[in-house]
Parts: structure tokens; sequence; C-alpha cells
């Protein structure tokens, strides 16, 4: 059980606002770890620099024992690990299918194939249609992305990310925008999903958080003030402080 | 879960027949096979030096559209890849090396070679800047063209003879020019449907639309974009050697900006990322161009005018109009 992936010692400055201030994670096999903070507190950016949207000024990150610190984010993502998106981002000219089959066909093989027609590759489209069985968007197959309720896309961003057969998911607030019906569903998937492959979850929605992280490292301008069990964080009074004023957290907490 | 894949192998590139989808090239290409025929009762040769233009322009705008249509990237310098290739064709027919089988290696070399480094420049940068640096590059060709004075330099290189076919004197007389023509914008066709339908058209698509998700899945989007320029460059310098050969005359002129802009014309009037939108934009570019100035000198007043009522009304161009529906890309 060696660590899958590990976060040294980040730093990420913006001109005078430091973003990202000396972040040390990790992330093991079969485990669900979820980052939390309140708004502004540098989430967004932390999941950049572990996709490869954006390089740190210092420390490391290894994944699967490579240093991909300044590796570009195709680089990563074929390497396994694999991201969603926080503001949904899909092909909306592509049906549900072809959106999941695309990122399966990353890890299928070259893509520098000419002729034969894409939706004809078998292997490709069973690995697709497994990842839209998992969220529960098999039946919309054959849909427009473009067409899809709010929280089918979020399904079917989650989808996508599955589609690439990741080593490990790096999520960035799946349940944005959701209602409490769509959230707990996806919860439910996400719950089936976790111990099968390693979740760095940021998170917004603390039901969500409560119900699926193994541990728990709270962000607070851009400084991890805390991390352990989700009853230890709980039970912090650094983490009531961050999140006092913030009622909705606070209640949950 | 294997059974369940089974039917949704192609839920919209099968939404219509295989005979609906290739209807329109097909009538198109019947047609343009008629033309000899035709040209026996009406037109005479000038028809079927019209039709040739046109199916030139049609090889060139395919090649544009993979860029343009499929890739999301506006190349304004895309006839300096069929000036190059014609200036290839030309050289070589004039220093007395006519094969095609040195010629066609030359072209495809050259402009896969020129469409390489200058792309691997070009895709660094995205949108406005894409087109100028491609632009700039087209006109360097351009100016280069126009200092060889070894092979006429401004005025161009006339031709005394036609590149050879293994002895067979097939591009000799035009009927013989027109087919082979024809039948290479048919495979050029059939080529690029495949494309857009196969895996690496369907990561070309995907980037056009969102070239952050795709990296995000795994891809490295600038190389099939290389790739991309790369088949467009090559299969442009090929209509290159068609022109020079057909017109039997090289000119820097097939190089310039204007020549681009007219190959974008009509790719954008044809349809834009369709399947027959070249073809039908080249055939209507060169009716336009020849009814229009027979009625006025002026005619591109009035083609400007048809230009912006075809790109206000039809978004996908004429092809929107006779093509099968198609998944909205």
């Amino acid at each position: 059980m060696t660590t899958l992936l590990m976060v040294e010692h980040l730093k990420k400055k913006f001109g005078a606002l430091v973003a990202t201030d000396d972040v040390s994670l990790s992330l093991n096999p079969g485990e669900c770890h979820a980052v939390i903070g309140p708004n502004g507190a540098g989430k967004t950016t932390l999941i950049h620099q572990l996709s490869g949207k954006l390089t740190p000024d210092s420390g490391r990150i290894i994944f699967n024992g490579a240093d991909v610190t300044s590796v570009p984010p195709h680089i990563r993502a074929h390497a396994g690990l694999m991201r969603s998106f926080q503001i949904t981002s899909l092909i909306p000219g592509f049906t549900v299918l072809e959106n999941a089959a695309l990122a399966a066909q990353a890890r299928a093989g070259s893509s520098f194939r000419f002729f034969r027609p894409a939706a004809r590759d078998q292997a490709v489209n069973v690995a697709a249609l497994e990842a839209l069985d998992a969220v529960g968007l098999a039946d919309r197959a054959a849909a427009m992305a473009s067409e899809l309720s709010h929280g089918e896309k979020r399904a079917l961003e989650l989808a996508v990310a599955l589609a690439g057969r990741p080593k490990a998911l790096l999520l960035d607030e799946p349940m944005a925008g959701m209602g409490r019906e769509e959230s707990r569903a996806l919860t439910e998937v996400l719950v089936d999903l976790r111990h099968s492959l390693p979740i760095l979850l940021v998170e917004h929605d603390m039901e969500a958080v409560f119900a699926l992280a193994d541990r728990i490292s709270v962000l607070v301008y851009g400084r991890i003030v805390a991390s352990g069990t989700p009853d230890q964080i709980r039970a912090d009074p650094v983490v009531r402080d961050a999140y006092l004023g913030d009622e909705a957290d606070a209640a949950v907490l | 879960m294997k059974d369940a894949a089974a039917p949704l192998a192609a839920p919209h590139a099968d939404a219509a027949g295989p005979l609906r989808r290739a209807a329109p090239a097909l009538v198109l290409f019947a047609f343009l096979a008629l033309i000899p025929a035709l040209a026996e009762v009406w037109g005479g040769g000038y028809l079927t030096s019209l039709a040739m233009r046109a199916m030139i322009l049609a090889l060139a705008a395919s090649a544009l559209d993979l860029l343009i249509g499929r890739a999301g990237l506006v190349s304004f310098g895309h006839a300096a890849y069929v000036g190059l290739g014609a200036y290839v064709t030309g050289i070589f027919i004039t220093e007395g090396m006519a094969s095609v089988a040195l010629i066609l290696p030359a072209v495809i070399i050259s402009c896969a070679l020129f469409a390489f480094i200058t792309g691997a420049i070009s895709l660094r940068t995205s949108g406005v800047s894409f087109i100028m640096i491609t632009l700039a590059f087209g006109q360097m060709l351009y100016f280069g063209a126009s200092s060889l004075s070894a092979y006429g330099a401004d005025d161009g290189l006339t031709l005394w003879e036609r590149a050879d076919v293994f002895g067979t004197g097939l591009l000799y007389d035009n009927l013989g020019l027109f087919y082979t023509l024809l039948l290479t914008l048919i495979a050029a066709h059939v080529a690029a449907s495949a494309l857009a339908a196969s895996r690496f058209g369907r990561v070309l698509i995907g980037a056009k639309q969102n070239a952050e998700r795709v990296a995000a899945m795994g891809f490295d989007v600038f190389r099939y974009r290389l790739a991309a320029y790369v088949i467009a460059g090559v299969v442009a310098g090929i209509a290159g050697f068609f022109l020079a050969n057909q017109a039997e005359f090289v000119s820097p002129a097939y190089m310039s900006w204007q020549r681009s802009g007219d190959l974008i014309i009509i790719v954008v009037l044809g349809g834009m990322g369709t399947r027959s939108g070249a073809l039908l934009g080249a055939i209507a570019f060169v009716a336009l161009e020849e009814g229009l100035s027979s009625l006025t000198h002026d005619w591109r007043l009035i083609f400007g005018p048809l230009l912006i009522l075809a790109a206000l009304t039809a978004k996908r161009g004429i092809a929107g109009l006779v093509d099968a529906p198609e998944a909205r890309r």
C-alpha cells in the first residue's frame, strides 16, 4: 500500500496573494480524501496544480511514483490521474456516449487511426457504456450532451472521468449546482466507487463530504489548518473557527 | 454489458442510411463525370476546363475544411500549399523530370515539410493570431515564388509539357486529366468522410468544441492538430499538381492571400464541417464567378452581398440544404 498521490510543500502565488501556502497531502489506494474550506480558500487552485493546468511555484507532486510537478495535463491524464471540472466541461455537439467514448479512446490504443469508424469500436463503446452505467446515464447514451439537464450533465462529467479508467480521480466540486436529491444520488455513485478508485474530493456539500471521506483536510487561505478523520475534523476547534459565519456548513459540522 | 453496447454502436452517425448520406456527393460526381460528354454538345473545351477548375478548388477546399470545419483552425494561408504543389510540379517538368514517380513524392514531401514546420509554429497560437500567422507564412511563400528568377519570377512559368504517367500519356489530353482529377477528388472525398468519423476525427472535432476537456482526457491536442495541418497541406499540394498540369502554367498569384480567401469562401459557402460542402462550395463558386462576370465586369459587387446572405441565412452553407441531417458539430 504505497501512497498513490503525494503532494509536498506546494506553493503558488498570484502577485501578493498566496493561493497555495505550503500544502502537503496524500492520497492512498482505496481512500477518499476530501479537501474542504470556505470560498476563496484556494481549493480550485490546488486542483489546477494537481491536474497540470497551473504549475506550482515550488513543491512537488508525485503520482504513482513519478514526479509530475511540471508535466502537462494530458500526460497526467494518460498516467491515470483524471480530473472532473467544477464548471461542467463536456463536448456539447457529441452524444452522451460519444463524450464517454472519446475519454475511453484515450486509454485504448493510438488515436492516430484515420479510416475505421470510431463509432464501431466495440472495446471503446463497452468501456464508455460501463462508465455511463455507473452514473446511471446508460439510457441517455444517444442524447446530445447539450440536451441534458444540469444534474445529468454533472453525472456525465463524472462518467467522462471514469471512462478513461483512471488510477485516481480528482473531483472538483462534483455536486456543484445540484439539488439535494441529485446530490444524494451522485453521492451514492461515489460511495460505490471510492474503495475501488481513490478519490481526492473538493466539495462544498458537507453532507456528501462526511458521507464519503475517509480523511478530510481543511484548507483556509491556502493553508491546511487541520487534517484527520471525519470525527476528528468535526471536533476540531480550529475548523469550527474557520467555518463560523458560514451557518449552513457550521450546522453540519 | 457487452450485449447492451451492441445496438448503441453509433447513435448519431447512422441516423440517416449510408445511401442517403452519400447521395449529394454521388449526384455531383455523376454530374461531373458527364461534363466531357456534355461539352461535346455545349461549351466545348471551355466547359471542361471550367469543371476542372472547380474540381481543383474542391480538392483544395476539402483539405481546408479539415482544418476549418473539423479542427476549428481558420488557416488564411492555404493557397500557399496549392502554389507550392504547382511550383514543385512546374520546376520538375522544366528541369526535365516530368515523371509523376518523381513529381508526386516531391510535392508530398515539400508540402508536408512546409506544413510541419509552419504548423508547429502557428499552432502555438489560436484565434486571430493563428489566422495572421498562417497568412504571414502564405505571403512568405508568395514572395519567395515571386523572386524565383530562374523560374519566371513575377511573370510565372509556362510549362511546355504535362507530367508523364509511366509513359502512358494519361494526362496529356484533357480527357485523361479530367478523369484522373475526378477520381482523385472522389478518393479525397471518401477519405475525408472516413477521417471525420475515425478516432482521429473524433479527437479533432472534440478539441474544436472543448480543447481543455479533450486534453484532460489524455490527448495531446497539439499533435492531432499538427497532423491535420500536414494532411491538409499535402492534399492542397496535390490540388496544385493538377492546377499546374491543367493550366500548363504556374504563377506566384496561385499563392496570394486572395486565393486563400477564395478557399475560405468556398468552405463557408459550401458548409463548414459537412460531407459535401467543399464540393458544393467550389462548384457554386466557379458557377457564380462565371455567371456573374458574364453579366458585369464588377461581378464582385453582386458576389459579395450574395456571400453575406449565404453566411447569414444558411449556417451550414449549401450542404445544409442538401446533406442528410448530421450531429451538430
